[in-house]
């Protein structure tokens, strides 16, 4: 979290640099309604954490950012998405370009059953991001410095993936995502699998990460949202009840049941 | 042992916050000199800059506020780091009670400037406050270093603070029994010289913060104190009685050695 971002004037809420945009946005499953228009800016460059009870929408919202929802049966999505001005639902939207450019990353680590190299390489190669094979080591190395594991891992690029911890495991994930080159990285709880240690190593990383990419994560431990990231949002039944910013809603929440969710009254 | 968090930004928190403490404490050391030098230079405009430049130290405390509540919340902090935190929120109100007593002395700077100066006791509050800030600047470097033996060091100090305060109240007593007029510029330097005792007393509070924040307790030998004011009785050398006391007994200028009476 930037020091700024904490003395900044309780009253001023304005997004400098929105880099999606949710206007009325319902969420079908079958005949259930699972989101009531929600309306919601993501910041560009900055952590935005959703947060709310199980079963409140927010792993639902965040699948509508790469359209994962396609892919559910039965799933229907309407209102107005965007991604910098972009409707992520028009017609001529190229799904699989627009999930290299919205990567996502998931609570169970989920490597490949290939080596850490393959992993990592994998993306760029069928997305033909490198042109020779100097240009995909490149890729591969910078994709894990960046993910914080690069020094842990430089001596065994041809081991097993699976052979990682899985604290390593998620880093490496991350380290797929960004191989791509995405601008928005979704995380799915990219902790709750994971030790104290390891996840203050991710959360660290999500810190540095924010300097490249617009982050949007799912948690539902209050407190790693509060640590992670400068933005907030609470969704309860469908809705988002309240969002602004971290510090702010931690401290002192607009509405009722953001205060009531948060300091643990209703779940 | 490791030092810094695996999330950096914390740390750059905790610094900032350092700062941020560091910053306010220095501003309450410049305020109190400037207000006693314009009480011994009788600089009725220093005075008034002193007044003024209180509102910089309750803004800084008011950042302290928002900044500790902000971190309490983002941050869940535990052990070493949730004593620092704590320790700094009680430190930050002790300097802007040390800020309120600068103040407090510049503004009865410009009513004793009014009146004609009497003896040399602005100059032995100087010389107290000296003391007092050469322990503020003390306080700070032990927190910043957290050294344990620093702040035990200041919170000794103390002692000879509330020495010098006694002997200037038996001081100031002797004065206004000697003639009425003295009155009104003695009551306003008897509080002047308790300010400074009661701001010596909040830097031994720091020190005690400090001790807590890095040993996770307060120190818990009980602190030597020199403040006998609250028993002290000075007689008055009636002309009734003066030819009756043969007793040897203290009724003139008291020494000024801190001794009890």
């Amino acid at each position: 979290m930037s020091l700024s971002s904490l003395t900044t004037d309780e009253d001023r809420d304005v997004l400098l640099d929105t880099k999606i945009q949710a206007v009325g946005v319902d969420v079908h499953y079958h005949d259930k309604q699972a989101l009531f228009q929600v309306d919601l800016d993501i910041a560009a460059n900055t952590v935005t954490a959703l947060i709310g009870p199980s079963g409140c929408g927010k792993s639902t919202f965040l699948r509508c950012l790469n359209r994962m929802n396609d892919i559910i049966d039965g799933c229907r999505v309407s209102g107005a998405l965007s991604l910098d001005g972009n409707d992520l639902y028009a017609r001529e939207v190229d799904v699989v370009a627009l999930r290299a450019k919205v990567g996502m990353v998931f609570q169970k680590p989920n490597p490949f059953p290939k080596s850490i190299y393959e992993n990592v390489a994998f993306g760029p190669r069928i997305h033909g991001l490198a042109d020779s094979r100097a240009e995909l080591d490149q890729i591969v190395e910078t994709s894990l410095r960046r993910a914080g594991l690069y020094t842990e891992v430089s001596d065994r690029l041809d081991d097993t993936a699976t052979s990682l911890s899985g604290g390593q495991q998620q880093r490496l994930c991350i380290a797929r995502a960004i191989a791509v080159e995405p601008e928005v990285i979704l995380m799915d709880e990219p902790c709750s699998a994971l030790d104290p240690i390891a996840t203050a190593k991710v959360e660290e990383l999500i810190d540095e990460l924010r300097q490249r990419y617009t982050i949007v994560i799912v948690t539902h431990s209050m407190q790693q949202a509060a640590r992670v990231s400068q933005r907030t949002a609470f969704f309860h039944l469908g809705e988002v009840v309240e969002d602004g910013e971290t510090a702010k809603i931690f401290t002192d929440p607009h509405d009722e049941r953001t205060q009531a969710y948060i300091t643990g009254r209703i779940g | 042992m490791e030092t810094e968090h695996i999330v950096k930004s914390f740390d750059e928190e905790l610094l900032k916050l350092d700062n941020l403490v560091v910053e306010m404490g220095g501003l309450a050391e410049s305020q109190l000199a400037d207000a006693i030098a314009a009480l011994v230079r009788r600089d009725i405009e220093l005075a008034g800059r002193v007044v003024e430049q209180d509102k910089r130290i309750d803004a800084i405390e008011n950042e302290i506020h928002g900044f500790v509540l902000r971190l309490l919340a983002t941050r869940q902090p535990v052990a070493v780091d949730l004593r620092i935190i704590l320790a700094s929120l009680k430190i930050s109100s002790s300097l802007e009670r040390i800020g309120d007593y600068a103040k407090n002395i510049a503004k009865r700077t410009t009513t004793i400037a009014k009146v004609p100066a009497m003896g040399g006791t602005a100059q032995s509050i100087a010389r107290m406050t000296g003391v007092v800030q050469g322990m503020i600047k003390n306080v700070l470097d032990a927190y910043i270093g957290r050294d344990v033996d620093m702040a035990a060091d200041v919170r000794a100090r103390d002692e000879e603070v509330d020495q010098m305060h006694t002997s200037l109240f038996r001081e100031l007593l002797t004065y206004m029994m000697e003639d009425p007029r003295n009155i009104t510029p003695a009551t306003h330097l008897l509080f002047t010289a308790k300010n400074v005792e009661r701001i010596g007393d909040h830097v031994t509070g720091i020190a005690e913060q400090i001790h807590f924040m890095v040993a996770g307790e307060l120190p818990g030998d009980l602190r030597p104190k020199g403040d006998n004011t609250s028993y002290t009785v000075v007689e008055v050398a009636s002309p009734l009685n003066a030819g009756s006391r043969n007793d040897g007994s203290p009724n003139d200028r008291p020494t000024n050695d801190g001794s009890k009476p």
